[in-house]
């Protein structure tokens, strides 16, 4: 559905954030987002500490709704419909828009009904044997795994565990697939692998990345938004902001603000 | 060390003694009082741990050599009576206690996982209700049983329940009793799983009642269980909130739970002890020595399942 113009096609926009501040309370978290993420690439959001890339992540799929006091002003637009719009219903919207999470978080249950939970609880039609053994194809974990479905997931490796989450969240057919920091607590061999998978992924799914680690971002995103922290001196807050977005390459080669260029190449951050 | 230039050997050689041979303490403790303290320190523990495990070892010694005569089957296949006293046992108390102990379970499982899931998962604590329910529920965990006993004989013996003095006004009055403890301690258990079973289970798209229902009250189980199982070896050990709600009835018939009169173990007991026969003397120590064996079966049975199922996260 790549709609051409001139030579480059454009992909579709997945989301559309149009000025999306988040409040937790009364202090402002993050100010006035503007950022496409299009379909079938993979978006990463780089930025230092406190700079809202975690808080815009999880605003996507409504995650932030948890928090007490949390607040999304702006429009998040999915496919051109309000996710904070009056009528929807934040566990339809993460029904298609899943997520994984920085520390991997298996349920302390079997490999297999760590995968089945979440096609039984959503009622999907199908065989479940089948179901669980294509998201665990699908995460690149089938021939590791498939030998003891029914240990307990508490076994596996960090990196195993992670590969799981990312399963499971397949597993429940998803359209968009947020990760918040996937590797930042795996080991080098088991990042490559995320980052591996993470390439097959996105030729069926769109893919949100929140990393602290700017290699990774270079390595595997197609577009990168550089958030960073806004002080205001008087009021003596924090506030993140989006400084930029653009192509990987771009972002990474010539931004077109002095404070990205400063932070991809580690001169601040 | 009479060589030539022995003045200069001499002091080398003293040199290399003193880096070799005597390395200074670093570490010594310069404090003589803080050793005295340490010692005298472990010495009040071990004393204050001999009280207390002595006072254990005397009631066992005594209820030992008191009942041992009496640790027979009559003991808990006779009922009580007056006339054959030597053979006289508990059977109706340990089916009173059986009734009661099955009346507890079944009012406070259902009732404490419930306020415990509603205190953890879904009440909004910013709001100043729920901080007085949770600051009230702490307080009844140290209210006397006696006071229980009281609002039984209110409450369900008469009252809006009006009960009578039976099996089941007990077992209210001691579900009542132990609750606090039980709602507690789930709410410790629901507490240890960490939110991140609950977040990964609402990033699937489940509800939260599914989340909770489906994934996070199956991690919490085994230690709301815990809970459950010491809550009722209290419950099994009081005998004064049911001294008001009519388990004071010397019984000789098999107790039906909602009518007709009924005993417990530990009312039992207590009027065995109170009477001068010295048959019923003998039989009181025995029955102590059966509710402690019964006690801890049951607590091992706790400490087994919690190591069981402990679980690192």
């Amino acid at each position: 559905m790549n709609v051409s113009i001139g030579e480059e096609s454009v992909p579709n926009e997945v989301f559309t954030l149009k000025n999306v501040s988040v409040f937790y309370g009364t202090n402002l978290a993050v100010d006035k987002v503007n950022l496409p993420i299009y379909q079938n690439q993979i978006t990463a959001l780089i930025g230092p500490s406190g700079c809202g890339k975690s808080t815009i992540l999880r605003s996507l799929n409504r995650m932030n709704d948890l928090i007490p006091g949390a607040k999304v002003t702006g429009q998040i637009l999915y496919h051109g419909q309000d996710v904070y719009g009056p009528d929807v219903d934040p566990v339809q919207v993460r029904k298609i828009i899943g997520m994984v999470f920085q520390k991997p978080n298996p349920f302390p249950k079997s490999i297999y009904e760590n995968i089945a939970f979440g096609p039984k609880t959503l009622g999907m039609k199908g065989n479940m044997d089948d179901i669980v053994e294509g998201a665990l194809r699908g995460a690149a974990l089938w021939d590791e795994v498939k030998d003891r479905l029914k240990d307990n997931a508490f076994g596996m490796s960090g990196g195993q565990q992670q590969r799981l989450c990312i399963a499971r969240a397949i597993a429940v057919q998803p359209d968009v697939i947020l990760m918040d920091e996937p590797c930042s607590a795996l080991d080098p061999v088991s990042t490559f692998k995320i980052e591996d998978l993470m390439n097959e992924l996105k030729k069926d799914y769109t893919i949100v990345i929140v990393t602290h680690n700017m290699q990774q971002a270079a390595r595997v995103a197609d577009r990168t938004a550089f958030f960073t922290v806004a002080s205001d001196d008087e009021a003596g807050s924090r506030v993140g902001v989006l400084v930029e977005h653009d192509k990987t390459d771009k972002i990474f080669s010539s931004p077109a603000h002095q404070r990205t260029l400063d932070y991809v190449t580690g001169r601040f951050g | 060390m009479s060589q030539p230039f022995s003045d200069l050997s001499g002091r080398s050689q003293f040199a290399a003694a003193g880096a070799g041979l005597v390395v200074q303490n670093r570490f010594k403790s310069d404090d003589h009082k803080s050793n005295l303290g340490n010692v005298a320190f472990v010495v009040i523990m071990l004393l204050a741990l001999t009280i207390a495990l002595s006072a254990i070892v005397a009631i066992l010694a005594w209820a030992f050599v008191e009942g041992r005569t009496r640790l027979d089957l009559d003991l808990v296949m006779n009922g009580p009576s007056t006339v054959n006293r030597a053979t006289a046992g508990y059977s109706v108390a340990i089916l009173g206690t059986l009734q009661i102990i099955g009346g507890v379970i079944a009012l406070i499982v259902p009732l404490g996982a419930g306020a415990a899931l509603y205190l953890e998962q879904f009440a909004d604590k910013t709001k100043w209700w729920n901080r007085v329910i949770e600051l009230n529920i702490q307080n009844l965990a140290g209210v006397p049983s006696i006071v229980f006993g009281i609002l039984g004989l209110a409450f369900f013996v008469r009252g809006p329940f009006s009960l009578g003095l039976v099996a089941a006004a007990g077992s209210a009055t001691i579900a009542l009793l132990v609750l606090p403890t039980v709602i507690l301690a789930s709410r410790e258990a629901l507490k240890a799983v960490p939110s991140s079973i609950l977040e990964g289970s609402l990033a699937l798209g489940a509800t939260r009642w599914q989340a909770v229902w489906r994934q996070v009250l199956p991690a919490a189980a085994p230690g709301m269980l815990t809970g459950v199982i010491l809550a009722v070896s209290r419950a099994i050990g009081e005998a004064a909130p049911l001294l008001l709600v009519g388990a004071l009835t010397f019984v000789t018939f098999p107790p039906n739970f909602f009518e007709g009169g009924y005993s417990a173990l530990p009312v039992l007991i207590y009027n065995y002890a109170g009477r001068p026969q010295e048959e019923f003397q003998i039989l009181a120590a025995a029955g102590v020595l059966l509710m402690l064996a019964v006690l801890i079966v049951i607590n091992s049975f706790a400490i087994w399942l919690r190591a069981r199922y402990e679980r690192t996260w």
